[in-house]
């Protein structure tokens, strides 16, 4: 049924956009504000970045940035309604406006930022890169032995094109089997219908450990492509956009100053430091500027954490991912993450 | 002055029920342009203002993205005209097999289900009652995980002396390449469909002017195969065959049916040939005993009553439902999308639309598509069902 209701909701994205009104700037924080709830677009569950746990609350570093936005927005993390939507539903979803902002793991490419109606808000949620996930038991080291390789991909994705590259470019054939969802995927995958499961990297550590067997299967050192992920939104709406951007440059900006959920509420009142004051709000209008709450950063960071708390508590070595900071520390930690000051 | 009496000035009156007639027609055809027009001018305003690419150049630009099955050359650099080429002659290829292996099933279950022998008769019954009521979205999915894909891998796969391998991977097969005694034999083959219309020609004005009749089919399979067979043995074989064989992660050589498309089109005859033997079962019992008996009595032995009495009139019965079946066929064959199948659906209207963000452009093309099958089917069938039609005089 998935199929059929992934067509329909694309045909009816389609329909919206023929019968519904123009979009102005502004306009989505004040349609936000009205209905009371930010509307997020997530993955059909993908762990450490969205998947719902047992009582349906969705998890992961994706769903959290919605939950930060809300918390700068109505000063309430909870004021999120999440829409799971498949790789191929998602621009769709967007661009009709049934979801307010597209936090779904999403690849920042040129085309998808200009010529689809869709703008990245610039902040990177997580750098990552393709790789690939292959049985231990065919023996593969590198990635530069999968000639003639049968390879998983998920649909609608930019993997698809990324890894025809690749294996163009080193002159390897392949056969693609392309399926909707990524529990298609990892399904075939076991039952060997494909030799190698190919995604970003994340993805790779996260589909592991849902298969029946974990440590049967290698991630192969290769990675073959640069995956900047970042949350989306509509085009020409920049006082939207600016919020979106924001909020994750924000959480940065947290982490970086050393303020936890912990500590937060104590430092906003008894800073001494002209940096975090202004940071959070005990100093200057900032918030105002960007049209949100006075105290957002202490909203965010209370309620969802600093972007290291957030990276920790869904992707780190605490989960089952153990993934590493990696590319995702902060600039002066030997990562990339680096975001420009709050003032 | 004189006053021009004429024919009374036929003025225009809302009373006049012609008038009224045409009015409401234009009235009609007013509302539904303007209602396309403020559709599609409402569009273009909206996707202008959001700033999304809009128009059909993007079918030029390269794809860049593999294909699991293609029946014509592609390669990563070629354009989505041609990916969209691609899509369409796979959901071709599944709705031409699925309809002839449907009807063949169909009409076998359907025959058997009209059965004296109880045993057959209660099998062909569950067989109908069990595929009919299943969702075929659901059929596909169970052929799809729960049977192919839990064949072994490449290296442990049923072998089939030497010749047909299946596993995981698919039906790995010997593919057939022309030799040198290709054409030629391609050529015999022509000459004897001509001996054999001719043959026949000859033998149905024989027997019109004498009543004597002719072993037609067996002496068109004579030529059918002696025609050829000297050619053979002239010109040498017309095919020779590549073995397929174990090569690093799979066999290399050889063709192969992945096991999306087996399943897929396992899954829809399965599915539509119950629906077509229920039709034929209809279609047959629609024909009055006393048919049967009244050629009996004109002499005509079982087989001609069958191929002469019984089924011409069936058909009648059994074609327009049989169309809407074939039709049900071709539009089911878009649920491949979720076994992962590269057909129009998935691989235009899915990793298309997907890379190129024009869903308006690409559904449109896509549900065109199901519309031009579709109504193709329609008209042939028609057409079909006019020839054999009763023709009333």
């Amino acid at each position: 049924m998935k199929v059929l209701k992934s067509t329909l909701a694309i045909v009816t994205a389609a329909t919206v956009l023929g019968i519904s009104g123009l979009a102005q700037a502004g306009a989505t924080l004040d349609a936000v504000q009205k209905k009371g709830f930010v509307q997020c677009g997530v993955s059909d569950g993908l762990p450490g970045f969205s998947v719902p746990d047992a009582s349906g609350k969705i998890l992961g570093i994706d769903a959290d940035y919605c939950r930060a936005v809300a918390a700068a927005v109505f000063g309430d993390a909870t004021k999120v309604k999440f829409s799971q939507l498949n790789a191929k539903e998602r621009f769709t979803a967007l661009q009709s406006g049934e979801v307010d902002i597209l936090s779904r793991n999403t690849t920042m490419t040129s085309s998808r930022d200009a010529g689809m109606g869709l703008k990245f808000s610039g902040f990177i949620t997580y750098y990552d890169g393709i790789g690939f996930l292959v049985n231990s038991k065919l023996g593969v080291k590198s990635a530069k032995e999968l000639d003639g390789a049968t390879i998983c991909i998920q649909a609608g994705t930019t993997t698809e094109l990324n890894v025809s590259d690749y294996f163009r470019g080193n002159n390897l054939k392949y056969t693609p089997i392309t399926f909707d969802t990524s529990d298609e995927s990892a399904k075939s995958l076991e039952s060997g219908r494909c030799d190698v499961l190919t995604s970003d990297k994340s993805q790779l550590f996260a589909q592991r450990s849902k298969l029946a067997a974990p440590k049967d299967y290698v991630v192969l050192p290769e990675t073959i492509s640069k995956e900047p992920l970042g949350p989306v939104v509509r085009n020409g709406d920049d006082e939207w956009l600016a919020i979106v951007r924001w909020v994750g440059y924000a959480m940065l900006n947290a982490e970086e100053a050393g303020i936890t959920s912990k500590n937060v509420e104590a430092e906003a009142k008894a800073t001494k430091n002209p940096d975090v004051a202004r940071l959070l709000g005990a100093d200057g209008e900032y918030g105002k500027d960007l049209k949100v709450k006075k105290d957002w950063v202490v909203q965010i960071v209370k309620q969802v954490g600093n972007y290291g708390e957030v990276f920790e508590r869904n992707l780190g070595k605490s989960t089952p991912l153990e993934i590493d900071r990696g590319l995702n520390a902060l600039w002066n930690n030997g990562g990339i993450q680096y975001a420009p000051p709050v003032r | 002055m004189q006053t021009q009496i004429g024919a009374p000035k036929q003025k225009l009156s809302f009373s006049d029920p012609k008038v009224r007639a045409w009015l409401f027609q234009i009235i009609t055809i007013v509302a539904v342009v303007s209602l396309g027009w403020y559709l599609f001018n409402n569009t273009q305003t909206n996707l202008q203002h959001r700033g999304i690419t809009s128009g059909f150049d993007f079918l030029e630009r390269s794809a860049g993205f593999g294909i699991a099955q293609h029946l014509i050359d592609y390669t990563e650099s070629d354009s989505y005209a041609r990916v969209f080429v691609i899509g369409l002659l796979n959901t071709l290829l599944v709705t031409v097999i699925g309809v002839v292996l449907a009807t063949l099933l169909g009409f076998i279950i359907g025959v058997a289900r009209l059965s004296p022998n109880w045993m057959i008769n209660k099998l062909a019954t569950v067989y109908v009652e069990v595929f009919r009521n299943i969702p075929p979205l659901l059929q596909i999915l169970f052929w799809y995980f729960a049977v192919f894909l839990t064949m072994p891998l490449p290296r442990n796969s049923h072998n089939l002396g030497d010749t047909f391998f299946m596993s995981a991977r698919g039906l790995n097969m010997p593919a057939a390449l022309a030799a040198d005694g290709f054409w030629p034999f391609v050529a015999s083959v022509g000459v004897a469909i001509v001996a054999i219309v001719l043959m026949a020609r000859w033998a149905n004005k024989r027997f019109e002017a004498t009543g004597v009749p002719f072993h037609k089919f067996w002496a068109g399979l004579a030529l059918f195969i002696v025609i050829p067979a000297l050619c053979v043995l002239i010109f040498g074989v017309p095919l020779h065959w590549e073995m397929p064989r174990l090569a690093g992660f799979n066999f290399v050589g050889g063709w192969v049916l992945i096991p999306e498309l087996l399943a897929l089109t396992l899954a829809l005859t399965v599915y539509t040939a119950a629906f077509i033997a229920e039709i034929v079962r209809s279609g047959i019992e629609s024909v009055s005993h006393g048919q049967t008996e009244a050629a009996r009595s004109l002499g005509l032995r079982p087989g001609p009553t069958l191929r002469k009495v019984i089924i011409p009139q069936a058909l009648r019965v059994i074609i327009p439902p049989l169309t809407s079946q074939y039709l049900n066929l071709a539009k089911n064959s878009s649920l491949a999308a979720g076994i992962g199948y590269p057909e129009m659906v998935s691989l235009f209207a899915g990793t298309v639309l997907n890379q190129t963000g024009q869903a308006i452009e690409v559904i449109a093309i896509t549900m065109s598509v199901y519309l031009a099958i579709s109504i193709s089917i329609s008209l042939l069938m028609n057409w079909y069902n006019k020839r054999i039609a009763l023709i009333e005089r």
